[in-house]
Parts: structure tokens; C-alpha cells; sequence
């Protein structure tokens, strides 16, 4: 039996849609069987809410008078840097922008107190932001400077728009080395004293539709605590990569573009982190909904912690160095009971993803479902597949001086 | 019986003394050692928590006070900002006492204040800066 996603979103208006969490979905499945419960469950719903460093939002702040022009000028948010190459208004924050002034590592390890993610954070909570630029004149934006609050409220537009989220599995962090390290995954502790984890394991949103299946561009999702759309795969799509028998892939895969209405969301999911000796990010709440057209997608969204398999890779010489070897493999459920063996020794673990939020993602956006506030859409176009060939390749590194002799 | 911490401050000239077994044995405390940094020729810190009827604690008290050990309250500790919290767990490694916890089956994260020695190792590995040092109350 099958459905689609028009009849779906016709129950979902009548208010008779059934809807489950990526988690409730696997005792469904594990009382009534897959035939029967893919019969009765219309939507599975997902979540996560982690650091998501390729994150940004884009603000149109509105002419001043007289007009400046801030495209190709120097503009900040808080001290902290945005991107101006755009038309006269239009400004970029990304998330990992930190101000001029911030010492970065050369007291190491650096606090990175405050940057993007938390100019982002501080808007969305209605909090006023201090806005200068500095640019050159022309005939018709005469001003050369600005320094002024601005928030949310009073600009134009305001978009999260992230190149990359939700990434499809994560590695597992350890330090080798004899030193402490850190890193975006967390402080490592030499000869590894501890395991850091990034994945909301079974209710992590392409890790219920692996194949991509139901997910798409234009797919409506809950984004920071708004409703948002995929724009398209991510950056860094990697949908080739070794799968398990269920489809997994074993390492980090498909990635999302995904943007939203930043006046729509709230402090609540969207969250500026500062990782010590790293840098500045933005913590995101996203979720997805799949809609259940067949058995199979079904079967996907039934998928356990203890499915889910996720590479050990250290971080003090592996990956630093772009290599591929790995230490072995542990599944989630492993690294929730807080502990793991590698190699025979036993290695504490913490996660950088919260369970306990991405739980509460999918909760919501399965009331919104019911409460027939939040329609399915069909996807306007696919993610590149596993079988496309679409592959992540490393910077193809070519010494500009040899250019030059070839000109 | 009373519970305490408290730091303990040994001039240079007691650090080879059995002080602690003394405070055991003679004044009939149950010593827990926290933190502690004692090198030769300096000033030891001790981070301890006295555990005994009153009366018995003032009297340990007194008797390190005798020998010229400083005794001072624990000016700082931990506290865990539980709205800033976002329950990842990033912290629970660095936690030798296992102050900060998870219930696994909810996956939230919480703060036992009880069992928190101040090792402040907690405060660079919260990316949200929910554990925070401030002044004892």
C-alpha cells in the first residue's frame, strides 16, 4: 500500500494525520509490524540540534538618510564583521566571523567569547546590535559612515541561509597524541582519555531517509524554531560513501543548504557556541518530516542507535592531515551509554549534539503537524543520489608561482 | 553532623608534617580531599570537605589553627546555568566527581552542587558557558 504526499497533507487538514517521532516510530514498528504500521502512520518526524558552522543570515537594514553604500565598504555587527559585498543594504553574517580585535589563539588555548553565531543569537532574542560601517562615497550614496542599534524587527529582510547542516553521520573524535588538543569537535584529552560524538543518532534527519527518498529542494522543514526549506544538497555532499546492509552510509555523507525567515524563529534553537582554542558557531535546531508513501520509507525511519555505526578518528594527527584511517567503529548506542572500547581500551564519551533537544524538535514539529499548521511539500527537485557519482573531493593545491611560468 | 568545605592554606615549614593523618586520628574527622597542591618549600592549597558533629569540626579547626595552618571558606564555586544549558553532555568527561550528570533515558543534563570539588575543568569545555565560577554564597 502506498500513498502520496497530496493525500497525506489532505488528512493533515482534516486533522486526522497520524504522526510519530523518529523514536516513537521504532516501538510502532516493533509492536504492529511494518505492513501495519506503515498503513497507519502518515508522517515520521526528526530532529537535531547541534553546531552547524557553515550557517549565516543575510539582513537587508534599510536606507539610511542621506543613502551610504555599504557594498565594497566595511561593515560590523557588534564588532564583528559582515560580509558587504552585496547591493547598497544588503549584508552577510556567517557564524565563525569573529571581531578584528579578538586575540584568537596567540594566548592559546583562545576563549572566542563572542562572534556570528552569537550576533545571530542576540538579534533573533530582540536584543539590540550595534551596526558600523565605514565605506566611500559616490554621487548618490553620499555618506561615508554609520554607527547605529539596529534589530531584527526593524530591518527589512532577515534570512538564516546555512550552505551546510544536518550532515548525514559524524565522526567520532580522539587525541592520540600526548598533548591536550582542541578542537571543533570539543577538548580532546591526550592518549585518549575521552570520545567526543555529533549525531542525533535515530532521530537524525537524513539518517531516516538515507536515500534521500522523501527529502528535497523545496522541502518545508523546522528550522531555529521557524519553518524553513531546503534549498538543495549542502556543500560537501557525500552521498557515494560505504553503507551498511540498512543503507547507512558509515561515514559523514549527504548534507543540506537549507534557509528561513530569521523573524520567525527563537533563541531557543538558534544558540551562538564558543569552542575553546577552536572558534565561534552557531548551535541549530532543524527538523524534518517524512512523509511515509510505503513500506520501505518506512522501514527507513525505524532505524536504531544501535544501527548506526560511526567512524573513530583522531584528531591530533588523522585528521589534521587529511588521512583517511580510521580506529575502528562504534555504534550510537555504544557512545550513549557514556562509555566505548577502542583497541581494547576503554574511552569516556560526551556528545556535542543534543539528544534531548533533538527530541524535543521532533516533538513539535510533529504537534505542528497535527495541529495542521505545518503542510508536506513535494520535493521540487532530488539531492544528488548515492548511485550519481556526485562525490566531496579535497583542494586540488596549485602553487602559484608554477602559474606563472606557465604564462 | 556538620559538612563543610573549606581550603587550607600549609606555610612552608609544616608541609612535611602528617597534618591531615593528625586531624583524623586525633580530632575524629572524616577528611575528604578534593584538590590539593603541596610542593616543597611553598605554600600548600588543600581543598577539602570536613565531615563530623560540630563540635568536633571546630575543634579540628582550632587545633590546625594552633599549628599555624590558614583556614579559609571556599570563596568560589561552580554553578551550572541551566538556561543556558543546551544538554549536550560536552561536559560530562571533564568531570572527575561526576557533579555534572546525564539521565540517560531522558538525555538532560543536570548539576549535583553536593558533589562539585571547584577543579573549574568544566568552564572551557561548555561551549555555551552554562558553568560558571562565582563567589560562594
Amino acid at each position: 500500500m502506498s500513498k502520496t504526499i497530496q493525500e497525506i497533507n489532505e488528512k493533515i487538514k482534516q486533522g486526522r494525520a497520524v504522526v510519530c517521532t523518529a523514536e516513537e516510530i521504532i516501538q510502532v514498528v516493533k509492536k504492529k509490524g511494518l505492513k501495519q504500521a506503515a498503513a497507519t502512520v502518515d508522517v515520521v518526524t526528526t530532529g537535531t540540534f547541534a553546531p552547524m558552522c557553515s550557517s549565516g543570515a543575510y539582513f537587508n537594514v534599510g536606507h539610511a538618510i542621506p543613502r551610504i553604500k555599504l557594498g565594497g565598504g566595511k561593515v560590523t555587527l557588534n564588532e564583528v564583521p559582515a560580509y558587504a559585498g552585496f547591493a547598497a543594504v544588503d549584508i552577510l553574517m556567517g557564524a565563525t566571523a569573529i571581531p578584528d580585535d579578538d586575540p584568537r589563539n596567540k594566548v592559546f588555548p583562545g576563549k572566542f567569547a563572542y562572534g556570528g553565531g552569537h550576533v545571530i543569537e542576540d538579534l533573533v532574542a530582540g536584543k539590540d546590535v550595534r551596526l558600523t560601517a565605514a565605506t566611500y562615497g559616490t554621487d548618490c550614496y553620499p555618506r561615508k559612515t554609520l554607527d547605529t542599534w539596529i534589530r531584527l524587527a526593524d530591518m527589512n529582510e532577515a534570512v538564516l541561509f546555512n550552505m551546510r547542516n544536518a550532515y548525514q553521520n559524524y565522526n567520532v573524535a580522539v587525541n592520540l597524541s600526548n598533548r591536550v588538543i582542541y578542537t571543533y569537535m570539543g577538548i580532546l584529552q591526550p592518549r585518549m582519555r575521552n570520545a567526543n560524538y555529533c549525531t542525533a543518532g535515530q532521530l537524525s534527519p537524513l539518517l531516516n531517509d538515507p536515500y534521500y527518498r522523501t527529502i528535497g529542494v523545496g522541502t518545508r522543514i523546522f528550522l531555529g524554531g521557524g519553518q524553513g526549506f531546503v534549498v538543495s544538497h549542502g556543500t560537501q555532499h557525500n552521498p557515494g560513501v560505504r553503507r551498511s546492509a540498512l543503507g547507512l552510509p558509515q561515514v559523514p555523507a549527504g548534507t543540506l543548504a537549507v534557509t528561513g525567515d530569521l523573524k520567525t524563529m527563537s533563541q531557543q534553537w538558534l544558540r551562538g557556541a564558543s569552542f575553546t582554542g577552536y572558534g565561534v558557531t552557531l548551535t541549530l535546531g532543524l527538523g524534518l518530516p517524512i512523509p511515509i508513501l510505503d513500506e520501505e520509507t518506512l522501514a527507513f525511519t525505524a532505524v536504531t542507535d544501535a544501527d548506526i555505526t560511526a567512524p573513530v578518528v583522531d584528531y591530533s594527527e588523522a585528521y589534521p592531515n587529511g588521512k583517511p584511517e580510521i580506529l575502528g567503529e562504534v555504534t550510537v548506542a555504544q557512545l550513549k551509554t557514556g562509555e566505548i572500547t577502542i583497541n581494547g581500551k576503554k574511552v569516556i564519551t560526551a556528545g556535542l549534539s543534543s539528544y534531548a533537544r533533538a527530541r524535543e524538535v521532533a516533538l513539535i514539529l510533529k504537534s505542528w503537524i497535527e495541529a495542521g499548521t505545518f503542510l508536506l511539500t513535494e520535493p521540487v527537485a532530488p539531492l544528488p543520489a548515492f548511485d550519481s557519482g556526485y562525490r566531496f573531493k579535497p583542494l586540488k593545491e596549485r602553487p602559484w608561482e608554477v602559474l606563472r611560468e606557465v604564462i | 553532623m556538620a559538612k563543610k568545605k573549606v581550603v587550607f592554606k600549609f606555610p612552608p615549614h609544616l608541609i612535611d608534617q602528617p597534618i591531615i593523618y593528625r586531624l583524623v586520628a586525633e580530632n575524629g574527622l572524616k577528611v575528604n580531599i578534593l584538590r590539593a597542591r603541596i610542593t616543597p618549600k611553598e605554600w600548600g592549597n588543600m581543598v577539602v570537605e570536613l565531615n563530623g558533629d560540630k563540635a568536633k569540626v571546630e575543634a579540628g579547626l582550632r587545633f590546625l589553627a594552633d599549628l599555624g595552618v590558614e583556614v579559609e571558606q571556599l570563596a568560589e564555586e561552580v554553578r551550572w546555568r541551566e538556561e543556558r544549558c543546551i544538554h549536550c553532555t560536552a561536559c560530562l568527561t571533564s568531570c572527575p566527581p561526576r557533579a555534572l550528570y546525564v539521565d540517560r533515558a531522558t538525555m538532560l543534563v543536570g548539576f549535583d552542587r553536593e558533589k562539585c570539588i571547584a577543579c573549574e575543568l568544566c568552564l572551557n569545555v561548555c561551549p555555551y558557558r552554562a558553568v560558571e565560577i562565582a563567589a560562594a554564597p
